[in-house]
């Protein structure tokens, strides 16, 4: 299943797939996938070895939450294949990447195409905010913060257990924000949980805006470093660096690869909406037609048919 | 005179997880003070030090329960829920994780004040889906705690008594069930913790007066035998006294309070513990006169339940002093 298309394919193809699905629901999360394309193609289609998805191509509906005598509750984990000793496991920290990801699986085969139209229904498994039951998301990770510790304590089991398959979370910038990251850095060092690593989309932006307006994170590379984490620094966008990274060794140490990205990657008109690009709306109509022309010729695809509102 | 067993926990522990390979040990710079030193010092195998960051140690014990580990986690009470409630939520009780919550010092067990002292924790603990929760009263029940919170097919709390501590019951806790140490037909007295030895402290009292106490002991507050509870309050005749080491609010007393409630028992229900008050620094023995948990207010609450004074003073109360314990375990068997 991997590597039936290159990286860069799968990566244009988040982008036009995110940029088609919101162009036709009123908005969506149109930046991360600017940002992240190439590192959750990367993730998938290269990186991590992952096996055969093992839940259905089309998501089930929302079976429940988790309880005693809730025999049917599953996570999305099976799309990041079976949960066995020598495959990897793929957290995805920012869970309001949801969309992106989803794309992503459906670019790399491990979901229909289908599965993106149960986006945020009602009594759909794929939810907005990626949830533990959603396509590809392992575990709850709404909560900023909390991946690298969840992904931190598995890792150290499977260490334990002596499993190959390696742990991987894909965090956000956003998050070394929370002082949990740092927790988890200094936890992952001190015991030396090297099976772990980090690829986080270093966008600079934050939901009120730039993060150097909200909050002044400075220098994280240092940061990493100093809390004990091997670190990298690299381009987002450049496919080269990134797998030159993931091999850069961290025996007895955790991997934090930090990509500098662009949050209007491949859609440049989204520059006009600059800082605020969280979450894109349409202001008007007119908005609307001319970020449909001008982002699909940029993406080399037909515009989107709309419907009128 | 009632046995006092020294940090019963400490070989409990031990003796527990060196059978259980999955139980991993967790501690967050309380080591000594959560009597798991010993373990930490004999079996570092199996023993994770995660300093002062309880919101990671939380979120890694859901990522341990994930590779299929039982971590237990030990700590002050309030450092396993206020600090990392968030996580608690997304990475432990939500999954489901098998992960332990092994609180020390509930209530007013401290003197170290608001910032040591788990007086809501039971109340936080009882509105969180999946999570179940237990409370030791005695040294039996410290050195039963291990096996019975690792009995839980899910999260579980405990509050969990440390130093030393009186032997009451000569049986292990039974996960779900509850104890019946008086059956008598006035007034039912429910009782946890260390509440639970004031309402020995006061039965012969209470019986020299002519009050006739139904006595039981909560140590499973989640999941609840309501039952059990309703059975009981159909056999006295006066109404109910609760008195616990939390607030009134969200307790074992709300608890109570909730299932006459639902089930439409037009009993008089008191409740005793702390009211809708934090506590601050002081030994056990001032706090619980300062705040009303002791035998004494147990006494009062009664007499609110029947319309009359029991004449019974403090002097009466502390002249009965425990020898009698012991024979509190043979309750059990009534």
């Amino acid at each position: 299943m991997r590597n039936k298309r290159s990286t860069e394919e799968v990566a244009l193809g988040i982008r036009r797939r995110v940029f088609e699905h919101s162009m036709r629901n009123n908005g969506g999360y149109l930046s991360q996938a600017c940002s992240a394309a190439e590192q959750l193609a990367f993730l998938y289609n290269e990186a991590l070895n992952l096996g055969e998805p093992v839940l259905p191509a089309v998501p089930k509906p929302f079976a429940g939450v988790p309880s005693a005598d809730n025999p049917d509750y599953v996570t999305g984990a099976g799309y990041n294949g079976p949960f066995e000793p020598q495959y990897d496991r793929l957290f995805i920290a920012p869970a309001h990447y949801a969309l992106v990801a989803y794309a992503t699986l459906i670019e790399t085969g491990r979901m229909d195409a289908e599965g993106l139209e149960m986006f945020n229904k009602d009594g759909s498994s794929v939810e907005m905010i990626g949830a533990e039951h959603s396509p590809g998301m392992e575990v709850h990770n709404g909560t900023l913060g909390i991946g690298l510790s969840t992904g931190a304590g598995l890792a150290f089991g499977r260490k334990r257990r002596g499993d190959t398959g390696e742990v991987c979370v894909f965090m956000s910038d956003g998050e070394v924000q929370e002082g949990q990251t740092w927790e988890a850095v200094q936890a992952a060092a001190h015991h030396g949980i090297d099976n772990l690593w980090a690829l986080m989309d270093v966008n600079d932006q934050q939901c009120d805006g730039a993060m150097d307006s909200v909050m002044e994170v400075r220098d994280i590379k240092a940061k990493f470093s100093a809390f004990g984490a091997v670190c990298v620094e690299i381009d987002a966008h450049d496919l080269g660096a990134m797998r030159q990274a993931k091999d850069e060794p961290h025996k007895g140490q955790p991997l934090i690869i930090l990509a500098r990205s662009s949050p209007t990657k491949g859609m440049s008109f989204l520059q006009k909406r600059f800082p605020r690009l969280h979450y894109v709306r349409f202001k008007s109509e007119e908005e609307r037609a001319d970020m449909n022309k001008s982002i699909a010729a940029e993406l080399g695809i037909e515009p989107v048919e709309l419907e009128a509102h | 005179m009632v046995e006092m067993v020294n940090r019963p926990y400490a070989s409990a522990f031990e003796a527990f997880a060196v059978k259980n390979p999955d139980v991993l040990c967790l501690s967050a710079d309380l080591t000594s003070s959560c009597e798991i030193d010993g373990f930490r010092d004999r079996h570092p195998d199996q023993f994770l030090s995660l300093g002062m960051a309880e919101q990671n140690m939380m979120s890694f014990a859901g990522g341990l329960g994930l590779a299929g580990y039982r971590p237990f986690l030990h700590s002050f009470g309030v450092f396993l829920y206020r600090r990392p409630y968030d996580q608690l939520m997304a990475s432990v009780a939500y999954p489901r994780r098998k992960v332990r919550l092994m609180g020390f010092l509930p209530g007013i067990t401290t003197p170290g004040g608001m910032t040591h002292q788990a007086i809501e924790d039971v109340a936080v603990m009882r509105s969180i889906p999946n999570m179940s929760i237990l409370e030791t009263g005695d040294a039996t029940e410290v050195e039963s705690i291990c096996e019975a919170a690792d009995s839980i097919d899910g999260p579980v709390y405990c509050r969990v008594l440390r130093g030393s501590i009186p032997r009451l019951f000569d049986t292990p806790i039974r996960v779900g069930e509850m104890r019946e140490l008086a059956l008598g037909a006035d007034v039912l007295v429910v009782t946890s913790g260390i509440a639970t030895e004031e309402a020995l402290r006061a039965r012969d009292a209470l019986s020299n007066a002519g009050v006739s106490i139904r006595h039981l002991h909560i140590h499973t507050i989640k999941p609840f035998n309501e039952q059990a509870l309703l059975d009981h309050i159909g056999s006295v005749s006066k109404g109910v006294v609760v008195l616990e080491n939390h607030v009134i609010t969200g307790g074992v007393g709300s608890l109570v309070a909730e299932i006459m409630a639902d089930n439409g028992v037009g009993k008089p229900l008191v409740r005793l513990g702390l009211n809708d008050t934090y506590a601050h620094g002081g030994s056990r023995g001032y706090l619980m006169k300062h705040y009303g948990l002791d035998a004494g207010a147990l006494v009062r609450g009664i007499e609110r339940i029947i319309g009359a004074s029991t004449g019974i003073d403090e002097e009466a109360l502390a002249s009965a002093r425990v020898d009698a314990v012991h024979s509190a375990v043979k309750a059990e068997a009534l």
